[in-house]
C-alpha cells in the first residue's frame, strides 16, 4: 500500500513539474510534438527510476551523518553531507553515460527511440531534483526511494506529453502574436498546473 | 569556436568597449536568459513566492555564474572535448557547495525555504548553458561580463515575479531591518474588517507561469522582434 501511495503522490500531487518546476527547461524546448516528448518523458522515467535508488544507497552508506559506520564503528560520528551534491551530479552524469552505452549495445531499438534524449538528461533538473527529494523525504527503504523515482518520472512524462499534444493543437488557434510559442505555453502550463492542484489531499 | 578566440586576440580591446557593452546589455532585454534563451526556468518559478527569497537565489546565481565562466574560460584550452560536461559539472557543484555552506551558516532561515533549490543551481541550465556558449570559447575577461549580464537578466525577471506574487499574494512585501511592508493601509485588509482580500492564489506555484508568461507577452508586445512563428 506504501509504495502505491508513494507513486500516485508522485505522478499527481508532487508532480515534477507543476508542483515544483523541474525539468522546465527541457518541458519547455523538447514539447514541440508528441512524438519528441513522449521520448524524453520515458528516457526520463528510465534515468529516474535507475539514479534515485543508487543515490540512496549512497547517501544512505556514505554520505549520511553516521553512514560509514558499517566500515568500522569509529566512523560514526563522519558527516559527509555537504559532498551530497557533487556525488549525486556525479553519479547522474556517470550513469547516463553507462546507460546510453549498455543501451547502445543490447537494444538498439530503444537506443534510437531514447538516444538523442540520455544526454540532455544529465543536467535535466528533474533528475538531480528526484535525487535531492529522496535526501530530504528521508525514505525508509531502497524500494521505497526506486518507487519515488518511478512515480515522479511518470509524472514528468504526463505532463510533457500531454503539453505536446495541446501545442500541437494550438498551433491552429488565433493566439495574440506576442503570446505565441513561449508566452502561451507558460500560460497554459499554469492553467494544467491549477487543475492539476484538485488532486491535492487525496490520501491513498 | 576558434573564430572567437582569434577575434579576440588579435585585437586588444578596453574591458567596455561597444562589443563588451554589449555583453551585458543584451541579456537584460533582447537575449534575456528566462524570456528568449529559455534557461533556468525551474528556479526562476519556484523561489518567486517571497522577494527576500528571490533576492538572495539571484545572488547565488550570479556568485556561481561568474565562478564558472571564469573558471571555464580560464580551462577552455585544456578541457578535452569528450569530458567537458563532466568537468563543467563538477565545478559548478563545487561552487554551489560553498554558496550552499556559507547560506546555511548565515542565513538558515533562508536556506530552509530554499530547500532543494539551491543544490539545483547545479543544473540550472542558464549556467551550463553560457558555459558551453560562452565561456568555453572566449577569454576569462569578456566570460565575466557575460556571466553578469546574465545574472542580471535573470536577476530582473526573477525579482519582477516574486514582487508581483509577493504583493497579491500576501498584500506586503517582508523586508529585512523593516518588516512587513504594506502597500495599502492596513485597515483596509479584510483581516482588520475593510475590504481587501489578498489573492492566495498568487502564492501557489501554477501562477508564477502565468505571471512569467504575461511577463513574456508585454516583453514581446514592445520588442516586435522576438515574437516566434507559432
Amino acid at each position: 500500500m506504501e509504495y502505491i501511495s508513494i507513486f500516485v503522490k508522485g505522478i499527481f500531487i508532487e508532480n515534477m513539474i507543476f508542483a515544483y518546476f523541474l525539468g522546465m527547461c527541457s518541458y519547455l524546448a523538447v514539447s514541440k510534438t508528441v512524438k519528441t516528448a513522449n521520448g524524453l518523458g520515458l528516457a526520463v522515467i528510465f534515468v529516474l527510476g535507475i539514479t534515485v535508488p543508487i543515490n540512496y544507497l549512497l547517501e544512505n552508506y556514505v554520505l549520511k551523518e553516521g553512514a560509514l559506520s558499517w566500515l568500522d564503528p569509529s566512523y560514526s560520528e563522519v558527516d559527509l553531507s555537504f559532498l551530497s551534491f557533487i556525488m549525486f551530479i556525479a553519479v547522474i552524469a556517470s550513469m547516463v553515460q553507462l546507460v546510453e552505452m549498455i543501451v547502445e549495445k543490447f537494444a538498439p531499438a530503444l537506443y534510437g527511440a531514447l538516444g538523442i534524449f540520455l544526454p540532455l538528461i544529465a543536467v535535466n533538473c528533474s533528475i538531480l531534483g528526484g535525487a535531492l527529494f529522496m535526501q530530504d523525504r528521508q525514505y525508509p527503504g531502497i524500494g521505497e526511494a526506486t518507487v519515488f523515482g518511478l512515480g515522479s518520472g511518470v509524472g514528468w512524462w504526463i505532463a510533457i506529453v500531454a503539453i505536446a499534444a495541446i501545442r500541437e493543437k494550438i498551433r491552429y488557434s488565433h493566439v495574440p502574436a506576442p503570446l505565441k510559442g513561449l508566452g502561451i505555453t507558460f500560460i497554459i502550463t499554469g492553467l494544467m498546473g491549477i487543475a492539476f492542484m484538485s488532486f491535492m489531499g487525496i490520501e491513498i | 569556436m576558434s573564430t572567437d578566440t582569434k577575434s579576440a586576440t588579435t585585437k586588444k580591446e578596453s574591458l567596455f568597449s561597444k562589443k563588451n557593452r554589449k555583453l551585458l546589455s543584451d541579456p537584460l532585454d533582447d537575449s534575456n536568459p528566462i524570456t528568449v534563451q529559455v534557461l533556468g526556468i525551474c528556479s526562476a518559478l519556484a523561489i518567486t513566492v517571497q522577494l527576500q527569497q528571490a533576492v538572495i537565489m539571484s545572488l547565488s546565481v550570479l556568485f556561481v555564474m561568474i565562478g564558472g565562466n571564469v573558471i571555464i574560460s580560464l580551462l577552455r584550452n585544456m578541457i578535452p572535448d569528450r569530458i567537458r560536461i563532466i568537468v563543467q559539472l563538477v565545478v559548478v557543484a563545487s561552487l554551489v557547495i560553498i554558496v550552499d555552506q556559507v547560506l546555511k551558516a548565515f542565513q538558515p532561515d533562508i536556506s530552509e525555504k530554499l530547500s532543494v533549490f539551491v543544490g539545483l543551481i547545479i543544473t540550472n541550465c542558464i549556467i551550463m548553458g553560457r558555459l558551453e556558449a560562452f565561456a568555453l570559447g572566449n577569454k576569462p575577461g569578456p566570460s565575466f561580463l557575460d556571466a553578469i549580464g546574465n545574472a542580471m537578466g535573470y536577476a530582473w525577471i526573477l525579482l519582477a515575479v516574486s514582487v508581483v506574487r509577493e504583493v497579491f499574494g500576501s498584500g506586503a512585501i517582508s523586508l529585512p531591518g523593516m518588516g512587513q511592508v504594506k502597500f495599502l493601509p492596513t485597515d483596509w485588509f479584510m483581516s482588520e474588517g475593510g475590504f481587501y482580500e489578498n489573492n492566495n492564489l498568487m502564492i501557489l506555484p501554477p501562477m508564477a507561469l502565468v505571471t512569467v508568461g504575461i511577463i513574456i507577452w508585454i516583453q514581446r508586445s514592445r520588442n516586435k522582434a522576438l515574437i516566434e512563428e507559432n
